[in-house]
């Protein structure tokens, strides 16, 4: 007998214009934020089908009104408390795709606490984090990640306050996937943005973000023609760490002490360190690039570290599975009673 | 209250029938005396004895050995007439040491029985319980001359009785316990059925330790049975409550089952986001035991995330709970006002404890009713439901369920450790006796021909509940001041305050479906009304039965259980009154907010010690506001 099968018909491809909503946006002209809203709605289209099972979550500052432009689902919340407010949905409902976004206050400062336990527990949430080094919804104040010396409003003298290094914070605490890019470069924030879709747990991206009215050009040595080669650094998976016009320059490793290295009077492409985004010693090192303790290192975009692990809703979800097939779910009438009743007639 | 022990025997171990005791096993923090009196009190439960119980324990887990700071109390008030307080005099003490007769021996009633563990009375056990060095012990100079006083060797006795054990000295010290326990199942003739079974289970898995422990128990009874010290054994008869089905339950558990049973009946999986804090982690510890019964506990890095992570989870379509004490409630302060705004389901529990601060995290106050409805920033009301006894939680958080889904507001449930901790029978219900809840998840567009309209309200002022997940309807909400109806970001000065005004109202209007107070006892127009709300409940009901026994027809009780809003009639009962008293464990909280809404002089009397009322407190205030001018 001759069977039919109708193949089910493909979803139709949402477009950007799919995730913009009809509210006004309201940042400053120029601001960073624009880029990374319109780098989200054009990429997400190739993440999912279902738009309604798509979550945003953000907390307070100029970022967190990121899901008032998004048409999915989305909640603007208190805060610093993003994180844990997405916890609580993912872990709610483990097959809503959520995001969180947040800036280097909401998400360092008053709302480090659920970050840090956020990264251990590695739900799988996609976590954009919009580093400006500044506090803009507040007027200028200096953040923890302003570097030290800053002057600000509430800093006339410079901060004296050593500020966080965000890869570092996050390797520190379990972090499965850390990558950096930038607002000005949309292709590679665009590829970073599907290597966090495609991680399975919290992925962090760090995006440097301009402040143009704040704290303008923080981070246009790494986005501007005149400067980018020497102190950007571009990371590829298995490909050696070069920079500098024309590919000069090269990071080699001595023992776990990166040297740079001129490959135009010498040095060889076969003894640089090769880029590995499962090793995290390898990783911490990146990270301290931005330290700048001995050497001035450039700074590395891409992906520094990824590794899965299990999604804390996930062991929820497997725990209950096992308690349900295991003994059972309890009647009710026999939760009322308990085990040792007595009967008055 | 009369005294029901006898102390002076005509012959040797006569028994007496006597309608209520109370017990109060006092000892080391490490003595075992929480379980001692627990297991005496589900035995007594189990024997059809009406009960209430009154765990008092330190701070500190291991306060040094023998010091005061150190012990560690559990009372239990049994029998066979109605009983709604733990006691305020106990009939007999149970002292394993110095510092346990000095701490707890004033409220020993006089002529009361005293069983102590004469190990716990040498010099060195003395010096750490506070007695002046090369002092005689109060068991040798005429301190316990007005009582009956049992002096036994526990320790030696359990020792011997073990000496052929294959446990350790330490262990066989942990014995002791049980060999009290035997004692006294002795004296008041009960069973040691229901313990030997509940050891079995227990230490089944440790056959050492459970043969040490019923070999324990078993010599303590006979110890009773053979010695001829003890004079007098006491019956108690099974009490007369209303015939049904009968469990023993701490407040905490029948908090913890009043949500699972309100999240069955309302069709939805509990998340339970919490951190551990004094005297609320119980409920947290129930019900991380139902995984099997769906429900997800997510024990958060601090109070805030706690909260946040609720809050996330209703907003994802659960019954989003955090349970807290003070302390941890005001932490939750500012995410509280967001679930407020945001209008979703929440169930806030607030545990009170002695505050404030970290305040007395043991002891139980009723001092965060001001703040439960007044502790938030901005115009954010709440509804407020308050449990009056152990076994009260469980229909009182049931309500608060109940009124959370069914009109989209976070519902703040308060109880204390008084209630919490203490335990009472409980005539269970069944499922088919529990009232329906209605959740309802909106799937379409409630705005036809027009975009979806998250805040628009029906007659009572509800907004819809929806899924996210749910296709067509994706929105944003958020604590940003919305347009009415449409949920937009708007900073329009006339419309937040109408939004503040549709929150508001929204919450007043479950005064229409919140019962009528009627007083709980006595006539609803009279001299004297007794106004409490939650743990007091007890000690109230009790001055009221031998108040009208006494013939004082004209004073009634009324007990409120919905602190926000109020039961519509309350202004009207409490104008029926010449007189409102209002008995609380704080500095007149109610108090307050009585004489500001209705504008009556209500008397206020408070105690703010860390303990519940006496009843003969109470008593005596209410006569004297009786007999004022």
């Amino acid at each position: 007998m001759e069977t039919t099968t109708l193949e089910p018909t493909a979803p139709v491809k949402l477009t950007a214009k799919d995730f913009t909503s009809d509210q006004e946006v309201k940042w400053c002209p120029g601001c960073g934020d624009y880029s990374i809203l319109k780098q989200v709605q054009t990429v997400l289209p190739d993440f999912v089908t279902e738009k309604e099972k798509v979550v945003f979550i953000s907390g307070i500052g100029c970022s967190s009104r990121f899901p008032y432009y998004m048409s999915t689902y989305g909640m603007h919340s208190i805060h610093g408390r993003a994180t844990a407010i997405a916890s609580g949905v993912k872990a709610a409902n483990p097959d809503l795709t959520v995001w969180v976004v947040g800036g280097d206050g909401d998400l360092l400062s008053i709302g480090g606490n659920h970050f840090i336990h956020m990264l251990r527990r590695n739900p799988n949430i996609k976590l954009m984090l919009f580093n400006n080094q500044i506090y803009g919804l507040t007027k200028g104040q200096y953040s923890p990640t302003s570097p030290k010396g800053t002057v600000a409003k509430s800093t006339p003298y410079g901060s004296v306050d050593e500020p966080f290094n965000p890869a570092e914070l996050a390797l520190g605490a379990k972090a499965g996937f850390f990558a950096r890019t930038l607002d000005r470069d949309p292709k590679h924030m665009q590829a970073m943005l599907a290597r966090a879709n495609a991680h399975k747990g919290t992925a962090l991206i760090e995006i440097y973000q301009n402040c143009p009215v704040f704290n303008d050009a923080a981070f246009f040595i790494f986005t501007e023609k005149e400067t980018k080669k020497e102190e950007a650094l571009f990371l590829e998976q298995g490909k050696p760490l070069v920079f500098g016009a024309g590919d000069s320059k090269g990071i080699k490793l001595d023992g776990f002490k990166p040297v740079i290295v001129d490959l135009t009077t010498g040095a060889s492409k076969d003894d640089l360190w090769i880029h590995d985004e499962t090793d995290k010693t390898k990783a911490f090192l990146l990270a301290g690039f931005a330290d700048n303790l001995e050497t001035h290192f450039p700074r590395p975009f891409g992906v520094y570290y990824r590794s899965e692990r299990a999604c804390i809703e996930d062991d929820m979800a497997a725990q209950i599975d096992a308690a349900k097939a295991k003994r059972g779910k309890t009647a009710l009438n026999k939760i009322l009673s308990g085990d040792k009743t007595w009967t008055i007639v | 209250m009369e005294s029901t022990l006898e102390t002076k025997a005509s012959r040797p171990t006569e028994t007496r029938e006597v309608d209520s005791i109370v017990i109060r096993f006092s000892g080391d923090s490490g003595d075992g005396m929480q379980l001692t009196g627990m297991q005496f009190t589900d035995t007594a439960a189990l024997l059809g004895q009406d009960l209430s119980t009154f765990p008092e324990f330190p701070a500190e887990i291991r306060a040094p050995a023998g010091t005061i700071a150190g012990v560690s109390g559990f009372q239990v008030h049994f029998g066979s007439k109605e009983i709604f307080t733990p006691g305020d005099q106990y009939d007999v003490l149970v002292a394993m040491n110095s510092a346990a007769l000095k701490n707890d021996l004033h409220r020993l009633k006089r002529g009361g029985v005293i069983i102590v563990n004469i190990a716990g009375f040498d010099s060195k056990n003395l010096k750490l319980a506070g007695y002046p060095e090369g002092s005689v012990s109060p068991l040798e100079d005429n301190t316990l001359d007005e009582y009956t006083v049992y002096k036994i060797d526990v320790t030696k006795h359990t020792k011997e009785a073990l000496k052929d054990s294959a446990l350790g000295m330490k262990e066989i010290e942990r014995c002791k316990n049980m060999f009290v326990l035997g004692v006294l199942f002795w004296m008041f003739d009960k069973s040691m059925e229901f313990t030997l079974k509940f050891l079995d289970e227990k230490f089944g898995k440790k056959p050492d330790i459970l043969s040490g422990n019923i070999t324990a128990l078993k010599s303590g009874w006979n110890y009773g049975d053979n010695t001829e010290i003890f004079t007098i054994r006491y019956k108690t008869a099974a009490a007369k409550l209303p015939a049904g089905i009968y469990r023993n339950i701490a407040g905490n558990q029948s908090t913890a089952i009043g949500i699972i049973a309100a999240a069955e009946k309302a069709g939805l999986p509990v998340f339970l986001g919490s951190y551990p804090i004094t005297p609320a982690s119980d409920i947290l510890h129930e019900l991380s035991k139902y995984k099997a019964n769906g429900v997800k506990t997510f024990q958060a890095e601090d109070e805030i995330a706690a909260i946040c992570t609720a809050i996330g989870a209703s907003y994802a379509g659960l019954l989003g709970v955090t349970t807290t004490s003070g302390p941890g409630l005001a932490l939750k302060s500012e995410a509280m006002s967001l679930a407020m705004i945001l209008e979703i389901p929440l169930l806030i529990i607030d545990v009170q404890r002695g505050g404030p601060s970290t305040g007395l995290p043991t002891k139980t106050e009723q001092s965060d009713l001001l703040f439960a409805l007044h502790g938030r920033h901005g115009e954010s009301p709440l509804p407020i439901i308050a449990a009056s006894t152990p076994a009260d939680c469980f229909d009182a958080v049931y309500e608060a369920v109940t009124i959370s889904i069914e009109h989209m507001v976070p519902v703040i449930f308060l109880s204390d450790g008084y209630i919490a901790n203490g335990s009472e029978p409980w005539r269970f219900p069944t499922e088919d006796m529990l009232k329906p809840i209605n959740t309802m998840f909106l799937t379409e567009n409630n705005n036809p021909g027009g975009k979806f309209l998250p805040y628009k309200r029906d007659n009572r002022g509800v907004r819809p509940w929806v899924k996210p997940g749910t296709k067509g309807l994706e929105h944003r909400i958020g604590g940003l001041e919305k347009q009415n109806e449409t949920g937009n970001v708007s900073y329009d000065s006339a419309n937040h305050e109408l939004m503040i005004k549709l929150r508001a109202e929204k919450v007043a209007k479950i005064a229409d479906r919140i019962p009528l107070l009627k007083t709980d006892s006595g006539p609803e127009k009279g001299k004297v009304l007794v106004l409490g709300w939650g743990s007091t409940y007890g000690a109230i009901k009790t001055v009221m039965n031998e108040l009208h026994a006494e013939g004082y027809a004209d004073v009634s009780h009324a007990h409120l259980r919905h602190m926000n809003p109020f039961p519509k009639n309350l202004g009207e009962l409490l104008h029926g009154f010449d007189k409102i008293l209002i008995p609380e464990m704080n500095c007149g909280q109610l108090l307050q907010l009585i004489r500001a809404k209705y504008l009556i002089p209500a008397i206020g009397y408070s105690k703010v010690q860390g303990l519940p009322f006496d009843t003969d407190e109470i008593k005596t205030k209410v006569l004297e506001v009786y007999n004022s001018k």
